[in-house]
C-alpha cells in the first residue's frame, strides 16, 4: 500500500468542468489524501510546516492542476518556492523527500496534436514539463511521466467520464503499489496504464 | 364588582389553564382546548358564568381584531404581490362558489334570495384564528396546503370589505333596533351614503397609516421605553378599532388595512412582538366565549335542523376548495388538509351574522340559528382535523412522500443569513455581502439607522436581537449564519448565549472588541471571532514597515504571520488565563495579559521563520564547503 497526496491548484475551480469531473471522481480512500491548496491559501501564505509534515507522510505525490501558459497556477509555483525547502528537500542534507514518486496530472484546453512541431504549440508535454522533471531530479524524488486530460474546452460529459474513469484506475493502482518503475520509463503518459483489468 | 371580576378572572384563566393543556396533551390543539374549557364553565353545563359570554365575547373579538392585524403586519406588499394569482385565482372562485351554492341550497330552502345571499356570504368565510394556529402548530406554512389556506384566508378577509360594503344594500325590511355595537354614527344615512362612508373610512386608514402611525413610532422609539412603545402599539389598534366602529365597519378589518400598510415599515417585529401575548390571550378569551355562547337550549329545540346545516355547509365548503384544491394540482394528501382545514364557518360569519340581523336581513330567530351553525362547526373542525391527521394522513403518506418534499423545498424566501447590528461594521459587511449577490436580512434597534438603510434598498429591520421572539421573526429559525455586529461586547455576548440556547443549530459570526470580551466568547465555545482592531492595525504596521523601506512583500508576508501567530496565541492565552489568578479589577487583568503577550512576542520572533525566497543560507553553505575544497 501506498499513500498518495493530491496537490491541487485552481483558481477558479468552480467554472473548471474537467477539474470538477475529475474530483468528483477521486476515490475516499484513507490513503488517498486530497490537498485544495487555492482553497487553503487564498492569500498565498502557505504554511510551511503543514506542508512538509503532509509531504513526509505520503509516498506518491500528484500535482494536479490546469496547464496555464505552459505550466502551472501560480500558487503551485508557490508552493515549490516555499515547500521544497534548501536543507530539506535539496542542496546538502536535503534528503527528505527522496526516492517519493512525483507526478503532473494535467488538463490542457488545446489537444494533444497541437503538442508537438508540427502543431501550434511546437512542443510536447514533456518539453513543457522539464522545469518539474528536474524540480523532481533535484530533490532526489522519481518523475514519473503526466497524467493527461486534453482538449478539454471541446470534450462531452461522455469523454469526462472516461477520463475520469481513467484517473480512478490510476490513483486506484498507484495506490495499491500495482505498478513497476521500470514500466514507467517506457511510456509517455500515464493514461496508458489507465486500461480496465479483465 | 370588584370581588365579582376576580371571580371571573380566576374561573376564566383556570379554565383555560386546565383545559389546554390537557386538550394539548391529546394532540386535539390548543383551539379544541379553549372552545372545551368555554363549553364547560358556560351557562349550559357548570354555570360559572352566565349569559354574559355574549357580551364578553364581543370584548375578546378584538383578539381577531389584533388578529388581523399581525396577520397584516406578515403581508409585506411585495409578498402579497408574488402570492397574488393564488389569493385572486383559489381566493376568489372559494368566495364565489361557495356564496352561489349555498345561495343556491337556500332559495332551494324557501328563503329570500337576498337571505340566501348574505348566508352564502358568512358561510363562505373560514376561520382565520382556528386555521392558522393549527397550521402554525403543526408547522405546515410553508407546505403548499398552507400557503394556499393562507391565500384563501386572505382573500376572504379582503373580501368581507366589499361584502359589508354591499349588505346594507340587501336591505330590504325596515331597520327596527337602530343601536348596536357595530352600528355607529353613520346608522341614520342612506344606504349609498354608507357605503361612500366606508370606502372614506378604508381610504383614511391608509393615509393614516402612511403619514402619522410611522412618524409617531419612530418618535416613541427614539425615547427608548419599552412599555411606552407596548402602549402605542395597543393605542393603534384600539383608536383604529373604535374609528372603524364609529362607520360602523368591523374594526377587525380596519386594523388589518393599518397592519399591511405598516408592513413595509422597520417596526414591524418590535410591534409583533409586543402585541403577539395580547393577541394570544385575547383570542384564547375569544374561542371561550364561542365555547360558552353555544346555546344548548336552543340546539336541543332545532337539533336536528342545526345538525342538518352544520353537516351540509361543511360538506359544501370542503367539496368546493376539493375541487379547488384539485384543479390547482395539490397532491391529495395537501388538498385533504386543505379541503378540510378551511371547512369550518369562521369568526367572521359572527360579524357578518350580527350586521345581517342590525340590518334585519334574516330574523333574530334564523340569526341565532345561523351563530349556533358557526359555533358549532368551529368546534368540529378541530376534531376533524384530528380524525385528518391521526387516519387519513399516516395511510395516504406512503404514496405521496416523495412528491410532497419536493414541492415544499422549492419555497424559501428567508435569507440564509442574518445580521445584528448594522453601524459602521456591519454596514461593510452587508455592502460587501450585497455586492457579491448575498442577501442578508438585517436587525438594528437604531430607528434612524433603520430608515436611511431602507431607502437605500436593504433589507432592514428594527427590533431588539436580545429578544428571542424579534430573533425568530426575522428569521433566526430558518437562517445559517448570524452575524453579530452590534458594537458592545456586553450585548453581543447576550446574544451569543441566547442564539446558543434558542437556535442552537445556527452558525454564530460575532464581532470583538478587545482580547478580554474575545476570552468570554471563547468562553462560550465561539469559534467565528473577529477582532475588529487585528487586520486593521497590522494593515497599518505594515505600511509602516513599508514607509521605513521595507520591501511590500515582506512586510505583507510579516503582516500575514503576525495574524496567524496571533490568533494561535489567543487561543493558548485563553486557556492560561482560566488558570490564572482571578482580579479584581480587569484594568489588572488587561496589564497581566498585554504583560504575558509581549513577553511571548519577543521569545517567539513571527516573521523570523520566513526563508522562503531568501539565499542566505544557501549562500553561507556555498561558502563554507569552498573553504573546505581550498583548505
Amino acid at each position: 500500500m501506498k499513500k498518495v497526496l493530491i496537490l491541487f491548484a485552481h483558481p477558479r475551480m468552480e467554472k473548471s468542468r474537467a477539474n470538477e469531473t475529475l474530483l468528483k471522481h477521486i476515490p475516499s480512500a484513507a490513503n488517498i489524501t486530497f490537498h485544495d491548496l487555492y482553497e487553503l491559501y487564498p492569500d498565498f501564505n502557505i504554511d510551511l510546516e503543514v506542508e512538509k509534515k503532509l509531504l513526509l507522510e505520503h509516498d506518491i505525490i500528484i500535482w494536479q492542476h490546469p496547464f496555464y501558459w505552459y505550466s502551472c497556477p501560480p500558487l503551485m509555483k508557490q508552493w515549490i518556492d516555499i515547500v521544497l525547502e534548501f536543507g530539506w528537500a535539496y542542496g546538502p542534507g536535503g534528503t527528505a523527500l527522496k526516492d517519493k514518486i512525483v507526478f503532473n496530472a494535467i488538463t490542457t484546453g488545446g489537444a494533444n496534436a497541437t503538442y508537438n512541431t508540427a502543431g501550434h504549440n511546437r512542443y510536447t508535454i514533456a518539453e513543457y514539463l522539464r522545469p518539474f522533471e528536474q524540480t523532481a531530479h533535484l530533490c532526489k524524488m522519481i518523475y514519473f511521466p503526466p497524467f493527461l486530460v486534453q482538449g478539454s474546452h471541446r470534450l462531452t460529459d461522455e469523454d469526462l467520464k472516461r477520463f475520469s474513469e481513467q484517473y480512478v484506475i490510476l490513483l486506484t493502482k498507484m495506490s495499491e503499489g500495482d505498478f513497476t518503475e521500470a514500466h514507467m520509463k517506457e511510456i509517455t503518459f500515464l493514461n496508458e496504464i489507465c486500461v480496465k483489468s479483465i | 364588582m370588584g370581588s365579582g371580576f376576580l371571580f371571573q378572572a380566576v374561573i376564566y384563566l383556570s379554565a383555560a389553564v386546565i383545559c389546554v393543556p390537557i386538550a394539548k396533551r391529546f394532540a386535539m390543539g390548543s383551539v379544541l382546548g379553549y372552545l372545551i374549557a368555554g363549553m364547560l364553565i358556560g351557562p349550559f353545563v357548570l354555570g360559572f358564568i352566565g349569559h354574559e359570554g355574549k357580551d364578553l365575547m364581543h370584548f375578546a373579538e378584538f383578539g381577531v381584531v389584533m388578529m388581523l392585524f399581525l396577520i397584516g403586519l406578515e403581508l409585506e406588499p411585495s409578498h402579497l404581490w408574488k402570492i397574488r394569482k393564488q389569493i385572486i385565482g383559489v381566493g376568489l372562485s372559494q368566495v364565489l362558489i361557495t356564496t352561489a351554492v349555498v345561495m343556491a341550497i337556500g332559495i332551494a330552502a324557501s328563503l329570500l334570495w337576498q337571505s340566501a345571499l348574505a348566508i352564502g356570504f358568512a358561510f363562505a368565510m373560514s376561520s382565520t384564528a382556528i386555521v392558522l394556529q393549527s397550521l402554525k402548530e403543526k408547522g405546515l406554512m410553508k407546505e403548499p396546503s398552507g400557503q394556499f389556506s393562507f391565500a384563501v384566508l386572505l382573500f376572504q378577509d379582503i373580501a368581507v370589505i366589499p361584502i359589508l360594503a354591499i349588505l346594507p344594500l340587501l336591505v330590504f325590511l325596515p331597520i327596527t333596533n337602530s343601536v348596536d355595537v357595530h352600528g355607529g354614527g353613520i346608522e341614520g344615512l342612506s344606504k349609498w351614503l354608507q357605503t361612500t362612508a366606508v370606502l372614506a373610512a378604508v381610504g383614511g386608514i391608509v393615509l393614516i397609516g402612511k403619514y402619522a402611525i410611522v412618524p409617531l413610532l419612530r418618535l416613541i422609539a427614539n425615547t427608548h421605553m419599552r412599555e411606552l412603545f407596548t402602549a402605542s402599539a395597543l393605542l393603534i389598534v384600539v383608536a383604529i378599532a373604535l374609528l372603524m366602529q364609529q362607520v360602523g365597519l368591523s374594526p377587525a378589518l380596519g386594523t388589518f388595512l393599518a397592519g399591511v400598510i405598516l408592513a413595509n415599515s422597520e417596526f414591524k417585529h418590535e410591534l409583533e412582538s409586543d402585541l403577539e401575548p395580547f393577541k394570544g390571550l385575547l383570542l384564547g378569551l375569544f374561542f371561550i366565549s364561542v365555547g360558552a355562547s353555544i346555546d344548548f337550549h336552543l340546539m336541543y329545540e332545532n337539533a336536528a335542523t342545526i345538525a342538518l346545516i352544520t353537516i351540509a355547509v361543511i360538506c359544501v365548503k370542503a367539496l368546493v376548495l376539493f375541487v379547488i384544491g384539485k384543479k390547482a394540482k395539490l397532491s391529495l394528501d395537501q388538498n385533504l388538509i386543505f379541503a378540510i382545514g378551511l371547512s369550518q364557518v369562521g369568526e367572521f360569519a359572527f360579524v357578518l351574522f350580527s350586521f345581517i340581523g342590525t340590518h334585519n336581513i334574516l330574523t333574530p330567530q334564523q340569526t341565532d340559528m345561523m351563530m349556533a351553525v358557526t359555533a358549532l362547526s368551529m368546534t368540529i373542525s378541530p376534531l376533524l382535523l384530528i380524525v385528518l391527521d391521526k387516519w387519513i394522513l399516516p395511510s395516504l403518506a406512503k404514496n405521496n412522500n416523495a412528491e410532497s418534499a419536493k414541492e415544499a423545498d422549492a419555497v424559501d424566501e428567508k435569507n440564509a443569513v442574518l445580521l445584528v447590528g448594522f453601524g459602521h461594521f456591519g454596514t461593510t459587511i452587508a455592502r460587501f455581502l450585497r455586492a457579491n449577490g448575498v442577501a442578508a436580512t438585517v436587525l438594528d434597534n437604531s430607528s434612524e439607522q433603520v430608515d436611511l438603510l431602507r431607502k437605500m434598498g436593504f433589507k432592514v429591520f428594527y427590533g431588539d436581537a436580545t429578544r428571542v421572539d424579534i430573533l425568530e421573526a426575522a428569521g433566526a429559525a430558518e437562517a445559517k449564519i448570524l452575524i453579530i455586529a452590534i458594537d458592545s461586547p456586553e450585548i453581543n455576548l447576550e446574544i451569543v448565549k441566547i442564539v446558543k440556547q434558542h437556535f442552537p443549530n445556527l452558525e454564530i459570526m460575532v464581532r470583538s472588541k478587545n482580547r478580554m470580551d474575545t476570552y468570554d466568547l471563547l468562553d462560550e465555545g465561539i469559534d467565528n471571532i473577529y477582532r475588529e482592531h487585528l487586520d486593521t492595525s497590522i494593515r497599518l504596521g505594515v505600511d509602516v514597515m513599508k514607509k521605513l523601506g521595507y520591501r511590500t512583500y515582506s512586510a505583507f508576508r510579516a503582516g500575514q504571520n503576525f495574524i496567524k501567530y496571533d490568533e494561535a496565541a489567543l487561543r493558548t492565552l485563553s486557556q492560561n488565563r482560566k488558570d490564572m489568578k482571578v482580579y479584581i479589577s480587569a484594568v489588572r487583568e488587561q496589564i497581566a495579559l498585554q504583560e504575558e503577550l509581549l513577553q511571548n512576542d519577543r521569545k517567539i520572533v513571527p516573521s523570523a521563520n520566513d526563508h522562503a525566497w531568501d539565499s542566505k543560507e544557501m549562500r553561507e553553505k556555498i561558502m563554507e564547503l569552498d573553504n573546505q575544497k581550498s583548505r
